[in-house]
């Protein structure tokens, strides 16, 4: 606890969770760490991750693998996670960081509002996200990157938008869909032919799955959905009302009417 | 070359206190108690956006009386030390005991040792699933720290409306009972009854917030609507 006999003074007043442990407690940031030479050993990825807008709202999906090289490292990884109230993350990448990225990020909203008494706008936070993802930037040179894509309700405007980083840390908003990770070019490609304006929730839920399901298809990296472990794509979906997670009896239904109709077609893809 | 008068420590530490008791009983009270629903913060206070309560983390609130500048110092550095804790450990190892007890050195520590005391009385509220294994504990500006059972009274007519609060408070209180118990006891040396709604400031720490918000974090604020839909609810 900084002494409150000496006062914080006002210029040294941050509102910032980050840069009170950068200043405190720099030891306990994800990134900041100055790494010796030499190759770092293969560490768990995360891999695709979906978003697209719906009529009054956003949601974002991730399938359940992680992969280490060639082997499957694990079945059950959550990779979208709510940031607060009115916006969620998804994570590409490096897992292990990508994991602490997030906790940080939930953590300096979460803070940010208990000190100012007030939400960060929707842009505010999109360019937190960014400023952490440039803190990143000395361990993506090592190779362990973390693309992160962003999705929030903007009170402002009244309908949800989306952003997606490079690994630089730059910002860019996205229009109607976007995804990332190993198999987001096939995702993409789904998403193109699936995505229509105006589409309703369950709907948006339904085509953001079968993105995942044709991206599983093509991508050894990301997983399909298991109905033998009963796995299926974590999705979040954010509205005026806040965030809410698609309950797994929803997704069970809506991943075995996908698997069911192509099988019904019968045809290569 | 001024000589300094010889002051026995017993002087120098009752004159503080003095100090402090006088800076705190000039501002409005703050009454926080336990009821079966949770634990509810009310406090007099006609601004609606300088607090005197406020969210230390999930299951913990703060509410202070006496000088702004110096308890909202400490709330803010309550967050963080809250903050820092859940985040390099778990979100389950911030209690209120904890950070309590750094309150309550950091108090000790400015009483003694600084210019002058602060003048701020504290109360760091966690609600738990069940009543029995709520905490209250109230800290004053030497640095004592008590662990309060049921409520928790400050400021200048602390000991005229914990008289009012200590008669009718039962546990068996839901949170519109509880806030209309707080606001008879607020009113004991004004004209009216009862203060009206618009008057205080309001905020609930949420038993089951889990199931009935689907939030982890308990604390609530009560806008004036909320306050006067609650207290129209039947008792």
């Amino acid at each position: 606890m900084q002494d409150p006999s000496t006062g914080p003074l006002a210029t040294q007043a941050t509102s910032s969770f980050t840069e009170h442990l950068q200043r405190s407690r720099p030891e306990l940031l994800p990134f900041n760490q100055t790494l010796p030479a030499g190759t770092v050993p293969s560490s768990p990825h995360a891999t695709t991750i979906v978003a697209l807008t719906y009529a009054g709202g956003v949601l974002m999906a991730g399938d359940r693998r992680a992969t280490m090289g060639n082997v499957i490292a694990s079945r059950h990884i959550e990779k979208v996670f709510p940031a607060d109230q009115y916006s969620v993350l998804g994570i590409a990448g490096t897992a292990g960081l990508a994991i602490d990225i997030t906790r940080l990020f939930q953590v300096e909203l979460e803070h940010y509002e208990k000190i100012e008494g007030t939400l960060l706008s929707l842009v505010g936070k999109a360019n937190r996200l960014g400023a952490m993802i440039r803190g990143n930037l000395p361990m993506a040179m090592q190779g362990m990157a973390v693309i992160p894509l962003f999705a929030g309700f903007d009170h402002v405007s009244g309908t949800g938008r989306l952003f997606s980083y490079d690994v630089t840390g730059g910002r860019y908003e996205e229009q109607e869909h976007h995804s990332v990770g190993s198999g987001s070019v096939f995702a993409r490609g789904a998403l193109k032919k699936l995505w229509k304006p105006n589409l309703s929730e369950e709907q948006a839920v339904a085509v953001a799955v079968e993105a995942l399901y044709d991206a599983a298809d093509d991508d050894s990296a990301t997983g399909g959905p298991d109905p033998v472990r009963q796995l299926w794509p974590v999705v979040y979906t954010v509205d005026r009302a806040g965030n809410r997670r698609v309950p797994e009896r929803d997704l069970a239904a809506i991943a075995g009417a996908i698997v069911e109709s192509r099988a019904i077609a019968g045809r290569e893809a | 070359m001024t000589q300094q008068f010889y002051v026995s420590p017993e002087q120098l530490m009752k004159d503080r206190a003095d100090f402090a008791r006088k800076g705190i009983a000039r501002g409005r009270s703050v009454v926080v108690i336990s009821c079966a629903d949770g634990i509810a913060l009310i406090a007099e206070n006609p601004s609606p956006s300088l607090h005197k309560i406020g969210e230390i983390y999930d299951k913990i609130a703060f509410a202070a009386v006496g000088k702004y500048n110096e308890f909202e110092s400490l709330r803010q550095a309550g967050v963080r030390y809250a903050d820092v804790r859940g985040y390099s450990y778990d979100r389950e190892d911030v209690t209120a005991r904890g950070l309590a007890s750094v309150y309550a050195q950091s108090l000790g520590a400015v009483f003694t040792a600084e210019q002058k005391p602060f003048e701020v009385e504290l109360a760091v509220a966690e609600v738990a699933p069940t009543q029995e294994q709520d905490h209250l504990y109230r800290l004053t500006f030497d640095g004592s720290i008590a662990d309060e059972n049921g409520f928790v009274v400050m400021g200048g007519l602390a000991d005229q409306i914990s008289d009012v609060v200590s008669g009718a408070w039962e546990p068996e209180l839901g949170f519109a009972g509880a806030m209309r118990l707080a606001l008879r006891a607020l009113a004991t040396d004004k004209e009216a009854d009862a203060l009206p709604a618009t008057a205080v400031e309001a905020a609930v720490l949420d038993r089951a917030s889990e199931s009935h918000r689907g939030s982890r974090r308990a604390f609530r604020r009560l806008l004036p609507e909320d306050m006067t839909q609650l207290l129209t609810e039947e008792a």
